[in-house]
């Protein structure tokens, strides 16, 4: 079977609410204000076909909300979703042409409680075109699960391994991951990565990996999304958001006088060691600079930079105080 | 690994120029595979396809169609040439900073580098105190 095309997918200004909020219960003073009720409040962000997305956000921030409603489990209260392939794109809200093209898995796996695994399998190639029997076979092998059993009789770990596996196996343009490997164990983990990065390789595909601990997976992200409190922070390539910040350690003194003029994010000591992390992106002066005055500069990683990201305390070091080095 | 401040695919390049100049990739040797480099290091494809596109642009390495990635003709001699080139502003220049700071005088870098630093037991100076 030919890989079909990857889809793409899009958000305009999405609001979703639970429960039965009535118009009168909004905090009208203060519109950028989101109340418990409130997932998304006003998300706006395209999903590039064809492309690894990291979908990053702390618990609560609203990114089940948002992969669940790309996948047709669920409506906006207001504003408009889209997922299908190029110059196709549709709402997926019962829209079988999109939704048997769109794979959702979560930590759970979504197996039927009281059935064998290898039935809810049986159910999973029934409605997935381009499912492949012999990976999904050979990825149970390697994750070492038994589909004799019924989904409770099956660790946590090994729960997300078939979640992994199904999505995987189901080769579908648009394949989600939400928050699937918290549950699995290092190596379990590494072998994920692994296969994932192959069967893309092999057959690309739109894939998204929702979590809050990103740091093992980041390198897998060719695109990232930042949502916080209910609304996309960002959305570039992960290059452009690691240039968003850098980091630099070596003694006190010098680190200071290197990191003048810069916002600090972050700040960590011992003893005369200090270590900064600091936004934006050095230039060639500054590398020289810093280098020449015994202090290491470091990339950052998308899991800092996001926790860096997500808090809004942050404090600046004086710009003038560059002038004492020169 | 890759954990420098650039670009991951600036340092896979960086890794595989260091590769080159070393000789572990002789001229005409195929690189490894997009696929096998993403695998490899954990990294997106697209990241491993970025850093041989700014290889083969460099000449370090080209393409075969069918085949995949070889190291070119002549990459080493340009790399070293180039590295030669960049070796005093990059290298020793923030090396003669350092040295700047720490107080350690011109003779004795000179010294140090012809290697007839006065201690008779290595090539290696014990550190002034002074200074």
């Amino acid at each position: 079977m030919p890989t079909p095309e990857p889809f793409g997918a899009r958000l305009d200004d999405v609001v979703v609410r639970y429960g039965r909020a009535t118009p009168a219960q909004e905090p009208a003073h203060d519109p950028g204000q989101r109340d418990a009720a409130t997932a998304l409040a006003g998300a706006t962000v395209a999903f590039r076909p064809g492309v690894i997305t990291g979908v990053l956000g702390r618990n609560g921030a609203g990114k089940t909300t948002m992969l669940q409603l790309l996948a047709g489990l669920t409506r906006p209260t207001s504003g408009t979703v889209v997922v299908g392939p190029e110059g196709a794109l549709g709402d997926p809200w019962e829209d079988a042409r999109l939704t048997s093209g769109t794979q959702l898995v979560r930590e759970s796996g979504d197996l039927m409680e009281d059935e064998r695994v290898r039935t809810s399998l049986g159910y999973y190639a029934a409605v997935r075109p381009c499912w492949d029997e012999e990976l999904a076979g050979r990825l149970l092998d390697r994750f070492e699960v038994d589909v004799r059993k019924k989904p409770t009789a099956l660790s946590r770990g090994k729960l997300s391994a078939v979640g992994a596996t199904v999505a995987l196996a189901s080769r579908a343009p648009l394949t989600i991951f939400d928050e699937v490997y918290l549950g699995m164990d290092a190596p379990t983990r590494y072998a994920f990565y692994d296969e994932i990065l192959a069967d893309y390789a092999a057959h690309p595909r739109t894939i998204l990996l929702s979590s809050h601990l990103v740091e093992e997976a980041e390198r897998l992200f060719e695109d990232v999304v930042v949502i916080d409190r209910g609304r996309v922070l960002l959305a570039e390539s992960a290059d452009e958001m690691r240039s968003r910040g850098f980091s630099l350690t070596g003694p006190a003194s010098a680190v200071e006088r290197a990191a003048a003029g810069r916002r600090v994010l972050h700040r960590q000591q011992l003893g005369g060691t200090v270590q900064l992390t600091l936004e934006g992106t050095p230039d060639d002066g500054e590398l020289a600079a810093a280098r020449a005055a015994g202090v290491e500069v470091g990339g950052v990683g998308l899991q800092d930079l996001f926790v860096r990201l997500t808090e809004p305390r942050a404090e600046h070091v004086a710009p003038n105080s560059k002038e004492t080095v020169r | 690994m890759f954990d420098g401040p650039e670009p991951i695919y600036l340092q896979i390049a960086q890794m595989i120029r260091g590769q080159v100049l070393a000789g572990d990739l002789a001229e005409e040797e195929q690189v490894m595979s997009t696929t096998q480099l993403a695998t490899t290091f954990r990294i997106n494809p697209a990241t491993a396809q970025k850093a041989f596109g700014q290889l083969v642009d460099e000449g370090v390495l080209y393409k075969r169609r069918g085949l995949g990635m070889f190291v070119a003709p002549g990459a080493r001699t340009r790399l070293l040439d180039q590295h030669r080139a960049a070796f005093f502003d990059d290298v020793l220049r923030p090396a003669l900073a350092q040295a700047d700071v720490l107080g350690i005088s011109a003779d004795e870098i000179v010294a140090y580098v012809r290697g007839d630093s006065g201690d008779s037991g290595g090539s290696t100076p014990h550190p002034r105190k002074d200074g």
